[in-house]
């Protein structure tokens, strides 16, 4: 990956503290770069810890969720250690999120125009009737048919399409550098699926932002990202451009996700699941978090836990094995 | 967001029913009483010619539906008998009363949404901390604290010891009123509060941790902008619903916190009645006390129907 200069996170680790109990690292030692206007998309399984990083980087992160180390720079400055007025004057117009689930994810007596306004009208200081004006402007970009009229529609009387739209255009109304995505197409239906990914990668092309787009779905992040992170467990275990990595990849877990999954072009393919769960992360076992399921343990892996080392150009993977295993075996 | 306020009209004419079951009721209350309602109004004062003048002056003589007949009638006309005590029309004592208790409610409401909004953020903010034990103490205290020794207390306390507030009575002027009427309001504000508390900091946990307030929050949001736009106004729904249930049992609270300040209310007058056995007084009372739970019951859903946009009562919504 190439040296970023609009976002990087190093050494990353999150976690929970109780009293009397040891604390439980959830997000471990996550470290990676997003250039502006990249596509960076983190994939994992649920319990990952792809989301509670998508988190920390726009500073909500749950109560009881602590940052036990590490940076994460936006444009040099280092989040977790500017003020809480600084960070907050940083979101909306650099950094925006969208999120899970758009049924949710509006407040549910507020007019969705007013809902789209607010970031506008707090961060570029536009009077109620430009910031409304505005918010017509951004829902009109953002497809909905008839926005001067939906923008006085409640989220209750839109569809999760069309709210999910509306979370869009809220997260673009002050045209951020860096859009933070969070599953954003997981609680539509495939169809609508698609069209929010398209409205998304044009969108952020027209406002020049950057996308980290968080999702477990291979396929949207095939169609949407350019380069890519793979976590289990609470690390990054592959690193890489999305066309490298599902062609080749270095990483068994990677291996095995793309393997469970159906792929059009080789209908026929017997689906492998990978066997097993994830670790208890209170219980991490003491090396590789993936061994205990990896088909290709070796004894050293249960010993001590792999970093991720450049396998090739653009490319990383957390194995001892990477380099033997996969050499000249046909993707 | 008119239309969704056209259950009213249908909601007041679902209240005439039970309007008409607690004008059966009090008319009843009358004949409910063992032995000759003549003779237990009279009590001991009771001469055959007494009594006898009493029960055609009570119209104890006719059939019992004939009777309850022209005492509806009478009631339509606004005309609710006449105090067998100074033989004033009640109508004229209600509606004296009326205003003194409507004020020291919405006093008594107005002081607990001040108490509880501010102490509910407080606790809700941080649940388990140090604030928030203190606020559940105060809740805990305040609800077992009977209301009367509350109003005792503060008697004491602010109007004999520190002497900043009159021990009872209502004044002359509006501006006066407020002044005799706030300690009364107090205590009534103090044993609705926890309630409200207890509910508001419940959905103002639930409200912070949602969703949306994170989207608000991505969008800068903090502090109280968040809080007036985002949390406190979702919040309110699930109270506003509990405020409309304990402003009826706050009526009947009403009446003991009339007696220890003595405030000439609907609640004194209903004791008054009681003692001296003046029936039409009572039965005017405990008809214009039934109207206002009634009326409370509404407003609610007007309100409800107002802070919260899925809610929707009217007809087409039922289809």
């Amino acid at each position: 990956m190439t040296p970023s200069n609009l976002l990087s996170v190093n050494n990353l680790s999150l976690g929970v503290t109780r009293a009397k109990h040891p604390a439980t690292t959830i997000v471990k030692d996550v470290s990676f770069g997003v250039d502006r206007g990249e596509r960076f998309g983190i994939v994992g399984e649920s319990g990952s810890g792809k989301s509670l990083t998508l988190r920390a980087i726009a500073g909500l992160l749950p109560q009881g969720i602590d940052v036990f180390g590490g940076e994460i720079n936006y444009e040099g400055r280092d989040l977790l250690r500017v003020t809480p007025n600084e960070r907050r004057a940083l979101m909306g117009p650099e950094i925006a999120m969208v999120f899970q689930e758009p049924m949710t994810a509006l407040n549910p007596v507020m007019r969705v125009g007013e809902q789209i306004a607010e970031g506008p009208r707090r961060h570029l200081g536009l009077s109620r009737k430009k910031a409304d004006a505005l918010a017509i402007e951004m829902m009109a970009k953002t497809g909905i048919p008839d926005p001067a009229k939906r923008s006085r529609a409640y989220p209750h009387e839109l569809s999760g399409g069309l709210r999910q739209r509306i979370m869009i255009a809220m997260a673009l109304s002050c045209q951020p550098k860096l859009l933070l995505c969070d599953e954003p197409t997981t609680a539509l239906d495939v169809t609508v699926q698609h069209q929010v990914l398209r409205l998304l990668e044009n969108l952020c092309d027209d406002f020049g932002a950057a996308l980290v787009f968080v999702t477990h779905d291979l396929a949207v992040v095939n169609q949407t990202c350019e380069t890519l992170a793979v976590m289990y467990a609470g690390h990054i275990v592959e690193t890489g451009w999305v066309k490298d990595v599902f062609r080749d990849p270095r990483h068994p877990y990677t291996r095995g996700l793309l393997d469970s999954a159906p792929d059009f072009d080789q209908p026929n393919r017997p689906l492998r699941p990978i066997p097993g769960f994830p670790p208890n992360l209170a219980e991490r076992p003491a090396g590789c978090s993936f061994a205990p399921r990896c088909a290709q343990v070796q004894a050293g892996c249960l010993d001590s836990s792999p970093t991720l080392m450049p396998v090739t150009a653009n490319r990383t993977a957390a194995c001892f094995e990477t380099r033997t295993m996969f050499e000249g075996m046909p993707a | 967001m008119f239309h969704r306020l056209s259950f009213i009209p249908g909601r007041l004419l679902r209240a005439l029913p039970v309007i008409l079951g607690v004008t059966i009721v009090v008319f009843l209350m009358v004949h409910l009483l063992p032995g000759d309602p003549a003779i237990a109004i009279l009590g001991d004062k009771g001469t055959p010619q007494r009594i006898a003048a009493l029960r055609e002056q009570l119209g104890l003589n006719q059939p019992l539906w004939l009777q309850y007949a022209t005492f509806l009638g009478r009631l339509l006309q606004g005309n609710f008998g006449t105090s067998l005590v100074n033989n004033r029309p009640v109508a004229e004592l209600v509606f004296q009363a009326v205003p003194v208790t409507l004020t020291l409610l919405l006093f008594a409401l107005i002081l607990s949404l001040l108490i509880s909004i501010p102490l509910a953020a407080i606790a809700a903010t941080r649940p388990n901390g140090g604030r928030d034990l203190g606020v559940r103490a105060f809740t805990l205290l305040g609800q077992g604290m009977p209301q009367f020794w509350v109003g005792i207390m503060l008697i004491l306390l602010v109007s004999v010891e520190l002497r900043l507030f009159p021990v009872g009575g209502y004044g002359m002027t509006d501006a006066e009123h407020l002044y005799y009427l706030f300690l009364p309001a107090l205590t009534l504000a103090i044993s609705m509060a926890p309630t409200i508390i207890r509910s508001l900091r419940a959905s103002t946990i639930a409200s912070l941790g949602s969703d949306y307030v994170a989207t608000a929050r991505s969008k800068g949001s903090a502090g109280s902008a968040l809080f007036r736009q985002h949390v406190l106004r979702n919040a309110a729904i699930p109270t506003i619903s509990v405020i409309g249930v304990n402003l009826g049992y706050l009526v009947g609270g009403s009446i003991v916190i009339e007696r220890v300040f003595a405030i000439p209310g609907l609640g004194s007058l209903m004791l008054t009645g009681i003692f001296a056995r003046d029936f039409p007084t009572i039965q005017a009372v405990a008809l214009v006390v039934a109207l206002f739970v009634i009326i409370i019951g509404i407003l609610t859903d007007v309100l409800y129907t107002l802070l919260d946009p899925r809610v929707n009562f009217s007809k087409e919504a039922r289809a």
